[in-house]
């Protein structure tokens, strides 16, 4: 329980066996009360043991879905569950448990908190068209929002029942769609998106790309899924 | 004169091998009457091309065989994009079945451990 409210964490994980035990003890010893549930996203290596060994209680999808696929079950697990709030947190140690009390707060006026960086702080630096399009993004998020998001791609992030009710039924499975598409659609139905800022420490493992054709790419994919979150019922 | 018995051949030969799928249960009948129902086409028209002149003037294709190519090409694409929606469609639902047995599991092995 924090704030009165039965928290779960959800950590969709796929081969992080180096780490997902410490993220979870890390979780349990911050935040004593509130559920832990690790998606082990049909990893190859022994991800749900040692998750389960940490003390998290693990569902195991049979094949790999992406993120979005294995935050969709999380979020049918919390809504089935009767959880009021919902929290994603990565596998990879870069978001500090000790912020959950900040986003949980934050769920008072909002149905969506993003945990974004610090403008600079935390940073992992980015550049050339990936940078173009995280901040094309904020800058479309943040009108319809009405409100400031500067960090639209954070995968630390907390909904309220509402929204755990929504995402128990509908997520993107496709890449980036669980970021940017679960956005617009929140925003296209009246749902209030604020971010709470958190510092994010550097990934215990793994770097995102630099190549510039893959961040060309990825810009490409980013305008599309985004132009069809805006007309897609 | 050859080329309307090749093709009236190869017409027969999918007729056979359709058949033959759907006696095995290999095949779903609406995918059957689909590739059925080509066949029962394909096969006069290539016996008797001549037969869709008059309709290819009239809409001003030069010539019976290049509406039939025409149409084929449209008839396949559309079958492509029918293919390609089945396949979508069949991914979502093995997705919610996915995340059934993972839920199913992890309830399991919760009332296990009590």
């Amino acid at each position: 329980m924090i704030n009165g409210k039965r928290v779960l964490i959800v950590i969709p994980a796929w081969n992080e066996e180096a780490s997902v035990a410490d993220v979870v003890r890390e979780v349990r010893g911050e935040l004593p009360g509130v559920g832990v549930l690790v998606v082990d996203d049909g990893s190859k290596d022994r991800t749900h043991e040692m998750a389960a060994q940490a003390g998290a209680t693990v569902a195991r999808l049979p094949y790999n879905l992406g993120v979005g696929g294995a935050m969709r079950l999380g979020y049918r697990y919390g809504y089935e569950n009767h959880y009021d709030v919902v929290i994603q947190i990565d596998a990879d140690g870069q978001h500090d448990p000790r912020y959950v009390p900040k986003l949980v707060d934050a769920l008072d006026d909002a149905d969506f908190v993003i945990g974004a960086r610090f403008a600079g702080e935390g940073d992992y630096n980015v550049h050339g068209p990936r940078k173009w399009a995280m901040t094309l993004l904020s800058i479309a998020l943040s009108r319809m929002a009405h409100a400031k998001l500067t960090d639209t791609t954070s995968g630390f992030r907390a909904a309220n029942r509402r929204t755990v009710e929504l995402f128990a039924h509908w997520y993107p499975v496709e890449y980036l769609g669980d970021t940017i598409e679960v956005l617009v659609r929140l925003l296209r139905n009246e749902y209030r998106i604020v971010q709470v800022p958190v510092t994010m420490r550097p990934r215990q493992a793994g770097t995102p790309s630099h190549s510039p054709i893959k961040s060309t790419v990825y810009l490409a994919r980013a305008a599309l899924i985004f132009c069809l979150s805006m007309v897609r019922k | 004169m050859k080329l309307t018995i090749l093709t009236a051949i190869s017409g027969l030969a999918v007729l056979v091998f359709i058949f033959e799928l759907v006696r095995r249960r290999q095949l779903r009948e609406k995918y059957a009457v689909l590739w059925g129902v080509v066949g029962i086409v394909v096969i006069p028209l290539a016996l008797f091309p001549s037969v869709l002149n008059p309709l290819s003037r009239a809409i001003g294709v030069a010539s019976g065989v290049s509406l039939v190519l025409f149409l084929a090409v449209v008839f396949l694409l559309v079958v492509c994009i029918h293919l390609s929606w089945e396949v979508s469609r069949l991914e979502e639902e093995t997705r919610t079945l996915a995340e059934d047995i993972a839920l199913l599991r992890t309830e399991l092995r919760e009332r296990v451990n009590q």
